[in-house]
């Protein structure tokens, strides 16, 4: 995170340098991209449910998913969340909402078919962690962070093209050209790696998950081989989305399995292997 | 002058993060507690529905019954977590006897009453060493919290004890005998 705000500091830098702004140029990116984030962060657990065509469920439907969810709450300490359930054979859950008293928890009828008890309380425990770390929040943070970098660039941009403020103090002229291909040069790429630093932290925060349910249910053995299990599944899940597909315990979109460095930058999820692997070392 | 006093200043506010940090951490012990509470009185309160379904059928295991309402007592009367935890394995056992019994009698096991109160009483027991677990890592955080710098300097100013964790005495992790 520190990082984070270090490289948009940088950025933010060496824009109003290039343009002559001041700092209110600052001020205006981030308003926009606050409340375009609050509300995607006060509702997120409503726009997913209703993206995803998740059903509610209470304890007469599914007493033992309702007592697992239950019982590993009393073992974390968190208020009981909200248990919805997907109607669909590719087996994921996702657990999102912005602090444990807020939370939802939905798993799709396929992973209730496809684990056993152990397994089942190893997914749970890792979605309980997910509201528990307050993943949801940082996440939601973070996006605030990376449309803020790409509304900047997008002002740098057109700034440009329809010419700026400049400093009428000939002497500083060359090094505000400097400044201006580098501005460039950041434009172009610091919405790229904006996301890309997103997209790191949403997998580190996939471990911690991972570790953290193992701590909860104190049996790792139960989250890796339901994960092995989740990953052999070949269809992907109808009614995920790019917007969701973060929050699934495992990418929804089941690719090709691309060990290159480059495209796996790109992944929402650590690569299962290693998270089994993590898991049975423990 | 003005240099030592900044620096009491100082101590003093520090002090008071560590308090607030230890107060808080020492009611989520507190809370962890009677969440174990909670769980125990469930279980309790199950039991003389239990009794009294096997009573319908296996009429003449009287001992077995009268010892498993007073160690129910027991446990409703236990105070302090070392008491209660050895109240608890107590009733576990005799439970344990009880559903032994249970496999004799096979319209006993058939009825739907039975099977459900075995649910429930399944159930009750996980959710009791789960509470169990989450009072243990509240102790622990604590416990560590008090002992580790630089609280630890403050700690026993502040009049703050260890904790106890909710565990079994030796005695009690003997194997468990079955008697009919």
């Amino acid at each position: 995170m520190f990082l984070f705000v270090i490289f948009i500091s940088t950025v933010v830098y060496v824009f109003s340098k290039a343009l002559g702004y001041g700092p209110s140029l600052v001020g205006f990116a981030l308003i926009i991209s606050g409340i375009m984030s609050i509300g995607s962060y006060y509702y997120s657990d409503k726009l997913v449910l209703a993206i995803s065509g998740a059903k509610k469920i209470e304890k007469k439907d599914n007493p033992e998913l309702f007592n697992t969810v239950e019982n590993l709450c009393i073992g974390a300490g968190l208020p009981k969340p909200n248990i919805y359930i997907i109607d669909d054979p590719s087996p994921n859950a996702f657990a999102t909402g912005r602090n444990p008293n807020h939370a939802v928890v939905c798993v799709t009828t396929g992973l209730l078919q496809t684990l056993n008890k152990s397994e089942l309380e190893g997914v749970t425990a890792h979605e309980l962690s997910h509201v528990k770390n307050y993943d949801t929040r940082l996440m939601g943070i973070v996006s605030i962070l990376v449309g803020f970098v790409a509304i900047i660039s997008n002002i740098f941009f057109r700034s440009l093209w329809f010419g700026g403020g400049r400093d009428s103090d000939r002497e500083s002229s060359n090094a505000q050209s400097i400044f201006l291909i580098v501005g460039i040069v950041f434009a172009v790429l610091s919405p790229i790696a904006a996301t890309l630093i997103q997209l790191a932290v949403s997998r580190k925060r996939e471990f911690l998950a991972d570790a953290s349910g193992a701590l909860l249910t104190r049996y790792p053995q139960g989250l890796a081989s339901a994960l092995e299990k989740i990953s052999k599944y070949p269809k992907p899940l109808k009614t995920a989305s790019n917007a969701t597909a973060h929050l699934f315990i495992i990418n929804p979109f089941k690719g090709k399995d691309t060990k290159q460095w480059f495209s796996s930058l790109f992944d929402t999820h650590p690569p299962v292997e290693e998270r089994i692997k993590i898991l049975r070392s423990m | 002058m003005l240099i030592p006093l900044i620096i009491i200043g100082i101590v003093i506010l520090f002090v008071l993060f560590i308090y607030n940090s230890l107060i808080t951490t020492k009611m989520r012990v507190s809370e962890a507690l009677s969440q174990i509470d909670v769980q125990l009185k469930r279980r309790a309160d199950l039991i003389p529905n239990l009794v009294e379904t096997v009573k319908g059928y296996a009429t003449h295991e009287k001992e077995l019954f009268e010892k498993v309402t007073k160690e129910r007592t027991a446990l409703i009367s236990a105070k302090g977590t070392g008491e209660k935890a050895a109240a608890n394995n107590q009733l576990t056992q005799t439970l344990k006897s009880i559903f032994a019994v249970a496999e004799n009698y096979p319209d006993l096991k058939a009825s739907q009453n039975f099977l459900e109160l075995s649910e429930e009483l399944s159930d009750t027991e996980n959710k009791i060493a789960y509470a169990r677990q989450f009072y243990n890592s509240s102790v622990l955080d604590f416990n560590t919290k008090i002992k580790t710098f630089p609280n630890a300097l403050f700690s026993g100013l502040l009049n703050f004890k260890e904790a106890e964790f909710f565990e079994t005495s030796a005695e009690e992790k003997q194997p468990v005998k079955v008697k009919f």
